[in-house]
């Protein structure tokens, strides 16, 4: 095997925000209509990750969520599932107990999420824990203080620590990138948690705001294609945050296919973190299939 | 060297905003004599479902404000209204009625509108009751707005049928997307100019302009629209409205009705667009004691 050479991350490349947003506004041009529409937002369905974040969740809370994960919306025949849950690790089990044997995987956020404020023994902790528990993927924050204080060789660590922890768990790794100012910081970062040996790469936890937006995703995938290029290793990628409609989701989709390709247009590679994107999807397929515009009141909230 | 003159762009009110419409079609207005005197955006279905989302997004608001709120709100309308007779008049004159009519439908339509500020906060206590039951329970009934409604403005008039139309939906708590007279549309826009500096919070009144032929089966299928009201008397656009009302079961009104006369207005137009919610709420009652409330 060959050796996976380190690149020097303080060196890694610069952003040209102007062509970023240029590209990214080409995206949201694409009209997509009709049958077109209907598979794209099948597929899209397909690749949410259901999520629930809040310090009020309860396992109740948690096992609604789990069924409308297997039953989106019953009255559509055909409809697939989404790709998995996404909770705390106090709610993995129960999480783990309500899709039974549903093909949804359950997702726990660790390293002391949100912030990532915590000693590494406690972040290693909260890991363990869930996937002890069972999960199937772990959704890490990174140290955003330690990053932009230049500390770089500490969050390599701190992810391969972790990474390590996971075993056979997926690892995503969440940059907070409302946090990190700039698309170089946002493109140096995708490049220490993919050599850190990241599975997926993740724009944000949802709980600041810019959350997840077209030209930090894009500086993402790019780096995605890049570190590809160069060791042959395909990288997830899974915006979270502030996708709630479904002609936004579908741009992002567009966007995956034009940067990377058809290999990534699947849920093992592409992930929306979203809650309410769902039912906006539903509604669009809904309406699609009636003819009729939808409203809110026909679809379960949780 | 002579001016020119700057004209006004006639656009459409949706969430506050007024942008142009999302189709980009329009359709000229020609007075008498041919001359074209505005060019009037043509609305499309998508414009009237972005109108719907922003009439249920400012829905709860509205319809939780303090009613002695709204009535305040309305009463300003009015008197915004009133600060740009000289603008409504020239508008109504040039799409076609004398100075005199349009003075008449200037002034009936701003005290129309103070005369819902009025009702906004007293409907409910005369359609409201207490109820006598058999068990142990204090019961009462009182209205409550059913929530987004859409209003196929009059097309014979500029001004007054829109306000006819609007007010009485508003007063009960209600947010609606409206059609403006295909006809005679100047005012329309005029007036959501004066909804816009009104105090009226965005999305709770979107006027829209266009063919009713176009849009009336979208506002009569749209599941999130509760109720509609149509005014006019196109059997086969009636007809097709409470076919497709059966849908998600919205109601659906018919007025056609001389909005000049004085009794084209009252408290009954704001029950149209509300729910009764009866409340059976446990009281003490032992020993055959009356009711302590």
């Amino acid at each position: 095997m060959a050796v996976l050479r380190i690149p020097d991350f303080s060196k890694s490349n610069t952003i040209d925000q102007v062509g970023i947003e240029e590209r990214c506004s080409r995206f949201q041009t694409r009209s997509i209509k009709k049958e077109t529409k209907v598979q794209g937002l099948k597929m899209v369905l397909n690749m949410i990750d259901l999520t629930t974040l809040e310090g009020k969740d309860t396992e109740g809370k948690v096992k609604q969520m789990c069924f409308k994960a297997a039953h989106l919306h019953d009255i559509y025949p055909g409809l697939p599932t989404v790709a998995a849950v996404c909770v705390y690790p106090t709610m993995v089990k129960t999480a783990k107990d309500a899709l039974g044997a549903a093909k949804i995987k359950v997702a726990s956020v660790s390293t002391a999420f949100p912030s990532g404020q915590a000693p590494l023994q406690v972040k290693i902790n909260d890991t363990k824990f869930a996937v002890d528990n069972g999960a199937d993927e772990i959704d890490m924050v990174i140290s955003r203080g330690e990053f932009l204080k230049g500390n770089y060789n500490f969050v390599f660590d701190e992810i391969a620590t972790i990474k390590e922890v996971c075993g056979k768990a997926r690892l995503k790794v969440i940059f907070e990138t409302g946090e990190l100012s700039t698309l170089d910081n946002v493109r140096r970062a995708s490049e220490i948690a993919m050599y850190a040996g990241a599975d997926f790469i993740k724009t944000s936890t949802g709980k600041i705001s810019p959350a997840a937006t077209m030209p930090v995703t894009l500086v993402m995938l790019e780096a995605i294609r890049d570190y590809y290029y160069h060791t042959g290793i395909m990288i997830g990628m899974k915006p979270a945050g502030g996708i709630s409609n479904s002609k936004l989701a579908l741009h992002y989709l567009v966007m995956v296919k034009e940067t990377l390709g058809n290999a990534w247009l699947n849920n093992q590679w592409f992930r929306f973190g979203a809650s309410s994107l769902a039912n906006d999807v539903l509604m669009q397929l809904m309406k699609e299939k009636t003819g009729v515009y939808q409203s809110s009141d026909y679809f379960s909230k949780d | 060297m002579a001016r020119l003159n700057i004209l006004k762009t006639y656009k459409i009110y949706i969430g506050g905003q007024f942008p142009r419409t999302e189709s980009g079609r329009y359709y000229p207005l020609l007075d008498k004599a041919g001359n074209t005197l505005a060019n009037i955006c043509l609305s499309s279905r998508k414009d009237f479902r972005n109108a719907v989302v922003a009439a249920r997004n400012a829905q709860g608001s509205w319809s939780a404000k303090p009613a002695f709120n709204r009535g305040q709100i309305l009463y300003r309308i009015a008197e915004m209204l009133e600060g740009r007779k000289s603008q409504f008049l020239e508008e109504l004159t040039v799409q076609g009625i004398t100075l005199k009519q349009a003075q008449a439908e200037f002034e009936i339509s701003v005290d129309r509108l103070v005369y819902y500020a009025g009702w906004c906060d007293k409907y409910q206590q005369i359609y409201g009751s207490v109820n006598p039951v058999a068990t142990s329970h204090f019961n009462f009934s009182v209205p409550e707005p059913t929530g987004v409604v859409g209003i196929i403005a009059p097309n014979n008039s500029s001004l007054i049928g829109l306000v006819s139309a609007i007010a009485p939906v508003i007063a009960g708590g209600n947010t609606c997307v409206v059609l403006a007279s295909e006809k005679f549309p100047l005012c329309s826009v005029t007036f959501s100019e004066v909804l816009n500096s009104s105090d009226v919070p965005g999305g709770v009144v979107n006027i829209l302009t266009g063919k009713s032929s176009e849009l009336v089966s979208h506002f009569s299928s749209h599941m999130d629209v509760n109720a509609m009201i149509y005014c006019g008397n196109n059997k086969e656009e009636i007809l097709l409205s409470e076919q497709n009302a059966t849908i998600n079961v919205k109601r659906v009104f018919v007025y056609n009705q001389n909005w000049m006369q004085e009794n084209a207005q009252g408290a009954h137009y704001i029950m149209d667009a509300q729910e009764i919610k009866t409340t059976w709420h446990p009281i003490e009652n032992i020993g055959g004691g009356g009711a302590k409330y």
